[in-house]
């Protein structure tokens, strides 16, 4: 038996399919196709968790994606548990466990609950005034409190199991919404011949067909049609039809993103499928069927379990075949709230009455129910309803102080009329327009290629309806390019016509202060705060919105906004196009994280760039330091070794022996032409033109305001052929700084450049021995110091593959750097290594790199240097030209500051304590006794122990510091103060460079 | 020297495979390739010493004995050739003005085949691959995910999937992702 309020022979599962699930450790069962709510329902489950702010029990209000009350905690196993789940759309699976949450210790004996006696202390606003002071206690005391009391659920800890999936799509016609007017535009616009994307978040289509079971579609009953339409629409080769997929972001050029529920749904969900996927569509045109929303009514303890929509109630019964109660009370100011008490009185429910704020409902609903013999209370209201748990009673009267009446029920519906749901026609810019006449916001002016049908463009009627979307789908269709005849008839029937419905408070709610009308659930949002909020001085909606917290839930307003807003209108006697709306926001309901990042997990988070020589390094255990996206070999520690000891090992054996190290990172860029290097000229600060082929030379690149942007060897290959290198992480952006140059300043320049960073593999071998290493692997290259100098580049072949092999070095030794093509930097590293490795070399990786590059004074860009560093700071002037007419930063170095003495100037530290090393960043002061806040002088660049110099080395910027040259500063740490001796000449190692010619 | 090694060559994809049935993934060949840069004026002797006429409508490619000419931009070239040719040499003979850049190393490609060989592509790449859009033969400069490549239709069910060296991994994983989601 799956519940007892189960009604036989009503509803459309299938009595046969059961589903067992448990709900607060209690085992239910339900029926395939139930959502959560349906399934509690029809085991009489109204108490479902607590508010947000009061811990007020609360129950379930509605059948849909509104929900603000019915969150659970819902699971599969441990790892795959959701918090905040709308009982109302999940739908149930065989071994679901789901759970209450903001309660405790049990959903029925909350001690939470005493938020709801202390009410009048948490006023709206409260927070903003409570916790102004002391200002101490906000950082200790208030807000590890708030924050411990707010948000709603306990997201999990473990690392979420499931997999999502992405995907791009272009259609010509996409429909949101599969009821009535989404199946018809669909089907005119299918017809048409346009590729069309019918998308609906509920499991099956309809819309509001799933409870208005009075509507006939070409004489057949609407759900059927409706589910015959789609699969007449599934069949079509032009056409995709997705369910439990729902369009939350109406984006710019008609983007629109959908997140379809894949497996949340099954019991055991297929290996290969994701639990959801993203879907970005691209849309020629998109058609709105979105729908509306019904309100509820807004007087005292409405949120009580047990009231709810009227649709919901339908919905529930009709479809579900679930009965919410057995004395079921009507609360309405709309017509359509009628057809309920009708579907409950033949499903065989007691009816006690209908109570009808307005004098005058529709005549036909009005006469219905008189025929039904029930008992309709026209101009009156529910004042209040008793039972806390679930509610027990109604107190009816015509207002607050005349004769009441109290009736007992075990439910109420309610309904203050319908909300089109405009969300994403907002989303997509559209301006919204005041309907004056039917109370409510219509799409006005559209912002992109898009039309609303039905409900939510405001049509109320059927066959309109059909009409409109007919129209829409084949106009669409057309519009997209499609030439099919479209034209189609469909004719729909409803057994009533609706009139009526209401904004704002009803009389329930009071004029009272403290009377708890809720507008907002989720939020705990009452009548009164929004009153409040008014005589406090709001007066815009948003900030109302942000005083309150109103529809500021996840369920973002769905139900309150329209009534705070016609609230708060009332209360500033303007009228509600006055007061403003509130922005609609993307998401149309929550998504995911898992959805939003589908396959960029793990692996595919970001691209790991691994260079040829990478696996070999991965075999020696070296470990990597991240550059960029690159994976470069940091160190290769022997057994026993720590960093420390690797890198002085590696430091000592490059400068002993010989060291390899991969610099295939390194930025590479091709520039070829004619004017080569006479952009090159205007690109760096050096001289290009002087440089003969087979040469090579270090060059500064500035930015237009003279600060030095990148430095590289460039080799000169022919007259009309420049081998560019760039430091490994500027190598995108340099290719983008000289393209942008060369296209909008020198765009006469017949040069073009090729980013080839990724052709080479480049296997650099520094190091007394290196020569020896590599000679009897190159041929076509004569690489003795006469015939092969520093500095200098050659094309020819090494291991039988093509080479360009530079005589150059970042490390002060013999150096050479091979580059091969990439495919083969693996296999030539190894015979390299073959030969390297019985002579007592080593490989290396970036921290030696760093170390040796220090020891010998060379800067690396954007280390030693941050933007504001100019090559004279740095010392380099002797690589800016000063015969060169033109080069870019050229007139910025002129500028009076930059020429100015005093500036920060790259200088060499050592410690007066030649075993302490300083730390990078730290900051250099002249005098240590100063009280603080100090003069900072400037800050360490680079430090490190260096084991060929016996002692620790460093670089720093330094205020005047070439001007400083043997004097003592000091670095003040946390726990003591290191002296330093300023040297201006950084080069620590081998100072007159005779290691690099031999 | 030549009585030492032969280095030889080891592909970033070698001894890849995935997708699914509806798309299978397999790493492309080694090719010669160029990034050939040259204005208009020099587009008809290149054709002739390349031996393919260079298309200059955008999105197009044009292919003569397995050597392939991608429009990359109004003055940018992918020049792809199976058979292990110079093309940089081969450029060269033309005598017009231009850049041949050989790219052969920095670029790898992956073939990605079958009956959704496209919605697997979609899984990352953004564009509109339908037949009519995307026929075969277009060719573009987009995105995967988060890496750049050129990807070019060589049949109504086979796209080549160009990318640069270090992302190839990366490529292949999201596209063989897309594909086994294509095939549900």
């Amino acid at each position: 038996m799956s519940g007892a309020n189960r009604i036989s022979g009503w509803g459309r599962l299938t009595p046969a399919k059961t589903a067992r699930f448990t709900f607060d450790g209690k085992s239910y069962t339900a029926l395939e196709g139930d959502t959560v709510a349906s399934a509690l329902l029809a085991n009489g489950v109204h108490l479902l968790g607590r508010s947000f702010k009061y811990h007020r029990p609360r129950g379930i209000l509605t059948a849909g994606p509104e929900e603000p009350n019915a969150l659970l905690d819902v699971s599969r196993d441990a790892a795959r548990r959701q918090p905040n789940v709308r009982a109302t759309v999940q739908e149930v699976f065989d071994g679901m466990v789901t759970s209450s949450q903001n309660r405790w210790p049990s959903l029925a004996l909350d001690i939470g609950a005493v938020n709801d006696l202390m009410s009048p202390f948490f006023a709206a606003g409260f927070y903003y005034k409570t916790f102004m002071w002391p200002k101490k206690a906000w950082e200790k005391v208030y807000e590890p409190f708030i924050r411990k009391a707010a948000g709603l659920g306990e997201a999990p800890k473990e690392e979420d199991p499931d997999h999502y999936a992405g995907r791009y799509a272009h259609t010509d016609v996409l429909v949101v919404g599969a009821g009535v007017a989404g199946l018809s535009a669909a089907l005119a616009a299918a017809k048409s011949g346009a590729k069309v994307m019918l998308v609906d978040e509920q499991p099956e289509v309809g819309g509001a067909l799933h409870y208005d079971t009075g509507v006939k579609i070409n004489g057949k009953d609407g759900f059927t049609w409706a589910q015959e339409t789609a699969a007449e629409l599934k069949a079509m080769d032009n056409v995709t039809v997705l369910s439990r997929t729902t369009a939350f972001g109406y984006y710019n050029h008609n983007m629109i993103a959908l997140c379809e529920r894949v497996t949340d749904h099954k019991a055991k969900p297929g290996k290969n499928e994701p639990r959801e996927r993203l879907w970005q569509v691209r849309a020629k045109r998109v058609i709105l069927a979105t729908g509306q929303i019904e309100r509820h009514m807004v007087f005292e303890n409405n949120d009580r379990p047990g009231v709810m929509l009227a649709s919901a109630g339908r919905t529930f019964l009709n479809h579900f075949g679930v009965a919410v109660g057995q004395k079921v009370g009507i609360y309405t100011a709309h017509d359509s709230a009628y057809e309920a008490a009708f579907d409950l009185k033949r499903a065989g429910i007691s009816v006690p009455a209908i109570v009808d704020s307005r004098e005058k409902p529709g005549e036909a609903v009005l006469a219905q129910a008189r025929a039904m013999g029930i008992e309709v209370l026209t101009g009156h209201a529910v004042l209040t309803v008793g039972g806390k748990l679930r509610v027990n009673s109604m107190t009816v009267g015509r207002h607050a102080g005349s004769a009441t009446r109290k009736i007992a029920i075990d439910a109420l519906l309610v309904s203050a009329g319908w909300t089109p749901s405009v969300h994403l026609f907002s989303q997509s810019r559209g301006k919204l327009r005041w309907d004056a006449e039917t109370q409510r916001f219509l799409p006005g002016t559209y912002a992109q290629d898009s039309l609303s049908v039905g409900a939510c463009n405001g049509t109320d009627d059927l066959q309109a309806t059909i009409e409109e979307a007919l129209a829409a789908g084949e106009l669409m269709a057309k519009a997209a390019g499609a030439e099919g005849n479209g034209k189609i008839e469909i004719t729909g029937e409803a057994p009533f016509s609706w009139t009526g419905g209401m904004i704002g408070a009803a009389e329930g709610a009071g004029p009272d202060t403290t009377v708890k009308a809720f507008i907002d659930f989720q939020h705990d949002v009452c009548a009164k705060d929004i009153r409040l909020a008014v005589r406090e001085g709001m007066q815009s909606i948003e900030h109302i919105k942000r005083f309150t917290t109103n529809g500021m839930a996840s369920d973002q307003g769905k139900l309150s906004n329209m009534h705070g807003l016609a609230i708060a209108a009332e209360m500033l006697g303007k009228d509600i196009p006055q007061v403003g709306l509130t922005t609609f926001r993307q998401p149309y309901t929550p998504v995911t994280f898992g959805t939003i990042i589908n396959h960029s997990r793990g692996d595919l988070f970001d691209p790991a760039r691994k260079t040829p020589i990478h696996p070999w390094a991965v075999a020696k255990g070296a470990e990597f330091e991240d550059v960029g996206n690159w994976k470069r070999a940091w160190y290769y520690a022997k057994p026993g070794e720590d960093m420390h000891a690797a890198v002085a090992r590696e430091c000592k054996t490059v400068r002993d022996v010989a060291g390899i190290f991969d610099a295939s990172t390194l930025g590479k860029i091709e520039v070829v032409g004619p004017d080569a290097a006479k952009f090159l000229n205007l690109m760096y600060t050096n001289a290009w033109d002087t440089l003969k082929p087979g040469k090579c030379r270090y060059g500064i690149m500035t930015r237009e305001d003279g600060f030095i942007y990148d430095d590289g060897v460039v080799g000169r290959m022919a007259e009309d052929r420049f081998h560019v290198t760039t430091t490994t992480g500027g190598a995108p952006r340099v290719l983008q700084h000289m393209e942008d140059y060369l296209q909008t300043e020198f765009p006469d320049l017949k040069v073009w450049l090729t980013s080839t960073t990724e052709q080479w593999a480049v296997i650099a071998v520094q190091g007394p021995k290196a020569r020896e290493i590599i000679a009897p692997l190159v041929e076509g290259i004569d690489i003795s110091n006469e015939a092969f100098p520093h500095m200098s580049v050659a094309e020819g072949k090494i291991c039988g593959v093509p080479t360009r092999l530079f005589r150059m070095s970042f490390t002060g030794e013999l150096g050479f750097e091979i580059n091969v093509p990439a495919d083969y930097g693996q296999a030539v590293w190894e015979a390299v290594w073959a030969r390297a490795e019985p002579m007592g070399a080593c490989p290396y990786g970036t921290e030696t790199m760093h170390v040796l590059r220090a020891e010998k004074g060379y800067i690396i860009v954007g280390q030693d240097t941050d933007g504001t560093v100019t090559p004279d700071d740095a010392s380099l002037n002797w690589a800016v030209s000063k015969k060169k007419p033109d080069f870019v930063g050229i007139r910025g170095l002129k500028r009076p500051d930059l020429v100015a003495p005093g500036r920060k100037q790259l200088v060499g530290l050592l410690t007066k304590d030649p075993n302490g090393v300083l730390e990078e960043g730290a900051q250099v002061v002249a005098d240590p006794n100063e009280p603080k806040p100090m003069t900072m002088l400037g800050h360490v660049t680079s430090s490190y122990w260096s084991s060929n110099c016996g002692r620790s080395i460093a670089m720093a910027l330094i205020a005047d510091g070439k001007n400083r040259n043997g004097k003592t500063l000091y670095v003040p740490m946390a726990d003591r103060t290191i002296a330093v001796e300023v040297v201006t000449d950084m080069v620590f190692f081998d100072k007159e460079g005779g290691r690099l010619n031999v | 020297m030549s009585d030492l090694m032969q280095a030889t060559r080891r592909g970033v994809l070698d001894g890849m495979h995935g997708g699914s049935a509806v798309a299978r993934l397999t790493p492309a060949a080694p090719a010669s390739r160029i990034s050939l840069r040259a204005p208009a004026a020099s587009v008809e002797a290149l054709s002739g010493a390349l031996a393919v006429a260079l298309p200059v409508k955008p999105k197009t490619s044009a292919s003569a004995n397995g050597r392939h000419a991608l429009w990359i931009g109004p003055d940018e070239w992918l020049i792809i050739d199976e058979s292990g040719a110079d093309l940089v040499a081969e450029a060269g003979k033309s005598g017009a003005l231009h850049s041949a850049a050989d790219v052969s190393h920095r670029n790898t490609a992956v073939i990605v085949s079958g009956p959704k060989a496209d919605v697997a592509i979609n899984a990352g790449c953004p564009q509109d691959l339908s037949l009519a859009i995307f026929p075969v033969g277009a060719c573009s400069r987009t995105l995967v995910g988060k890496a750049e490549v050129v990807l070019y239709r060589t049949a109504a069910d086979t796209f080549r999937v160009e990318v640069w060296r270090s992302f190839a991994a990366y490529v292949f994983g999201l596209i063989a992702e897309g594909a086994e989601d294509a095939a549900l």
